[in-house]
């Protein structure tokens, strides 16, 4: 069996705010092990990203606080860290690549200053040593002419270059863990597929375990060997892509595929969403969070969150609706007809 | 690229260049702008900062090699026509004249060789004065605006006292108890300009401490200190280079004004403002040159570090950028 990397339990991040507090991640568990990767799909305000700067405890403080759960990264509590140990990690063992390319790389400083920063910083290499190592990333990560692009600026590298900079930021001290945060949502999709190369390259090299947080389907279906989905806060279905894909068992997974366009579809036919609105974070309700937009919904969804239920190999769900009532259901839903058959 | 098709063609500046197709294509050199030759081109344009810059390269020049020679002792610690302090009862009160162009004063001093000699203190006291107002500010105001909190409350409440002191009184006040001298004076100066530089650095730390690159370098394992003084304080220093333009300028006047006064360079050891003050009651006999020199000097040396000072300002706002 694969190296435990990551080890996530009942984790609740919460913000407390003026209005009221926020339950942004509430009672998620995961865990991600050596070459594997996890993909967190869910709509905006799902606590996807709450729960990638929990696990790098980067939550603002004030007004953020992880409050329960633990994060164990090989035997070792992350929560439990000092300021410290925790710098330590962060960059190191856990390396992070951001949402926005754009605003991710210091403007005022050179692209090898700052991947070397971070060499120097966790390796207690040489000026000289790391500039090296920089310019051998940047080559890695397929800049072309890295030789002259490390001594240039951010401003003058394009969204998807900059992308490919910030992967080898986060590649250069050979983190066990990769969090990618939307890597490619603000580009365009031509580079989308190059940057999903090059993450998936480099997890073959390094054998590390990533984490995937996007809104996008397609993305996890290839990147991604399991796939937690969230929604306002709580995970609703957990389990390996296939099952999930093929075997959804929470209407809430149905309502995602169900919006997806699809290549093979032959008749005409309009995308169906999901009904109503993303839930006010501060109302949400003691029970399941879809509840309210769940067009499945009883009387004791509101009140209580279901607990986990394993309905295959590693593919748990959260639903009140009893197991055979949902495979009726969904046998009769356009979208899984023609997987039934 | 020696044609001059494909030189026309590629006039405009394309930051960032195409994607390179293949290595046997050569890469389109253009080299972009960075900040300062970006900020310069701007500034190019304005006429008056570029006047401003003109004077006060001559004022620091003239400035560091007086300095040079005062401090070496050559040439009898000056370098001027006529030694400053050389007092001529014979050719007092004469006025502009070729051998003396800004004539002498009362006793016979030349007041060329006074007023040029004079700009080391003002140098000296812009240079050094800022400097220690710009070391305190720059130490406090990041804190302050990174940490927010307590810290913040009372570094900010510190300044407010400051600022809510009349200024001057404020210096005067200082120098008085420390004592009238010219290391004195730069001392007052730094000490009580401080608050404006953190509270300027702080505004900016504000808004470049949400950028996600600050966020991107603590993921990367940097510690506080290194995001605060290596990541979030070179983003937030535009506007303290503005600040110290206009800084050096208001030093200098804040020195002359205490010379003036009596309590800053004693005599005879000449500066802007106690020659202006010594001189001031031969104006009304008709003997306008000492007291016209020094002030022309003094108003000169201020109006182009306030012009150049403008003329930054608007070189480096964003919201000006064409």
């Amino acid at each position: 069996m694969a190296e435990r990397l990551l080890e996530v339990t009942d984790l609740s991040t919460h913000f407390f705010t003026h209005a009221g507090v926020v339950k942004a991640v509430n009672g998620v568990s995961f865990t991600l092990d050596r070459d594997e990767t996890l993909g967190i799909v869910g709509e905006s305000g799902s606590g996807k990203t709450v729960t990638a700067m929990s696990v790098m405890r980067l939550i603002p403080d004030p007004p953020g606080r992880v409050v329960g759960g633990t994060i164990v990264h090989k035997g070792r509590d992350l929560l439990a860290l000092s300021t410290a140990e925790m710098s330590d990690i962060r960059g190191n063992d856990i390396a992070m690549i951001f949402q926005d390319p754009m605003t991710s790389l210091n403007p005022v400083f050179k692209v090898g200053d700052q991947i070397a920063e971070v060499v120097r910083r966790h390796q207690g290499k040489s000026k000289r040593e790391a500039w090296r190592m920089a310019g051998e990333l940047l080559a890695r990560v397929g800049i072309p002419d890295p030789d002259k692009r490390i001594d240039q600026y951010p401003f003058e590298f394009s969204g998807g270059m900059r992308q490919r900079a910030m992967i080898a930021m986060a590649i250069s001290c050979n983190p066990d863990v990769l969090i990618a945060d939307e890597p490619t949502t603000a580009l365009d999709v031509t580079i989308q597929a190059q940057i999903m190369d090059v993450i998936r390259d480099m997890q073959s090299q390094y054998h590390s375990g990533v984490i995937m947080i996007t809104h996008d389907l397609g993305v996890v279906a290839q990147m991604a060997d399991k796939v937690m989905v969230m929604y306002g806060g709580r995970t609703l279905e957990y389990g390996p892509v296939d099952e999930v894909y093929y075997n959804p068992h929470q209407p809430y997974t149905w309502g995602l595929l169900g919006s997806l366009p699809r290549l093979d579809e032959t008749q005409k036919q309009r995308l169906t969403p999901i009904e109503g609105q993303p839930p006010n974070l501060l109302l949400l309700p003691d029970g399941c969070p879809f509840s309210g937009r769940c067009p499945y919904e009883m009387p004791v969804c509101r009140g209580e969150f279901p607990a986990l239920e394993i309905v295959g190999p590693g593919h748990g769900v959260h639903c009140w609706i009893p197991i055979a009532e949902r495979e009726r259901i969904r046998a009769g839903l356009p979208r899984f007809r023609r997987a039934a058959s | 690229m020696t044609d001059t098709e494909s030189a026309a063609s590629f006039a405009e500046p394309q930051v960032g260049g195409p994607l390179p197709v293949g290595p046997e294509e050569a890469a389109i050199e253009v080299a972009p702008l960075g900040l300062w030759a970006d900020t310069w081109r701007r500034l190019k344009r304005n006429k008056l900062a570029l006047v401003g810059l003109a004077i006060i390269t001559v004022f620091m020049a003239v400035g560091l090699i007086e300095i040079f020679f005062w401090v070496t002792g050559l040439h009898g610690g000056y370098l001027a026509p006529y030694n400053p302090d050389a007092v001529n009862y014979a050719i007092a009160k004469s006025p502009p004249s070729m051998q003396h162009w800004f004539g002498t004063d009362y006793i016979g001093r030349d007041v060329l060789s006074r007023t040029l000699v004079a700009s080391r203190i003002s140098l000296l006291v812009g240079v050094i004065a800022v400097s220690i107002s710009l070391a305190i500010g720059l130490a406090l105001g990041p804190l302050s605006g990174y940490y927010g909190g307590a810290i913040d409350a009372i570094v900010m409440r510190i300044a407010d006292v400051f600022f809510a002191f009349p200024y001057i009184l404020f210096v005067m006040l200082l120098v008085v108890v420390l004592g009238p001298s010219f290391r004195n004076v730069f001392v007052a100066i730094g000490i009580l300009s401080w608050a404006s530089y953190a509270r300027i650095v702080r505004g900016t730390v504000l808004s470049v401490k949400t950028q996600e690159y600050i966020e991107a370098a603590k993921a990367a394992g940097a510690s506080d200190l290194r995001v605060v003084f290596g990541h979030v304080l070179p983003n937030s220093m535009a506007p303290v280079y503005v600040s110290v333009a206009m800084g050096v300028g208001g030093a200098i006047v804040t020195e002359a004004a205490l010379s003036f006064l009596g309590i800053g360079v004693q005599p005879p050891q000449a500066s802007w403002g106690n020659m202006i003050a010594d001189y001031l009651n031969y104006l009304q006999a008709g003997q306008w040159w000492m007291e016209l020199f020094p002030c022309l000097a003094l108003v000169i040396t201020v109006f182009g570090f306030i012009s150049f000072g403008n003329g930054l300002r608007d070189a480096t706002d964003p919201k000006l950028k064409e």
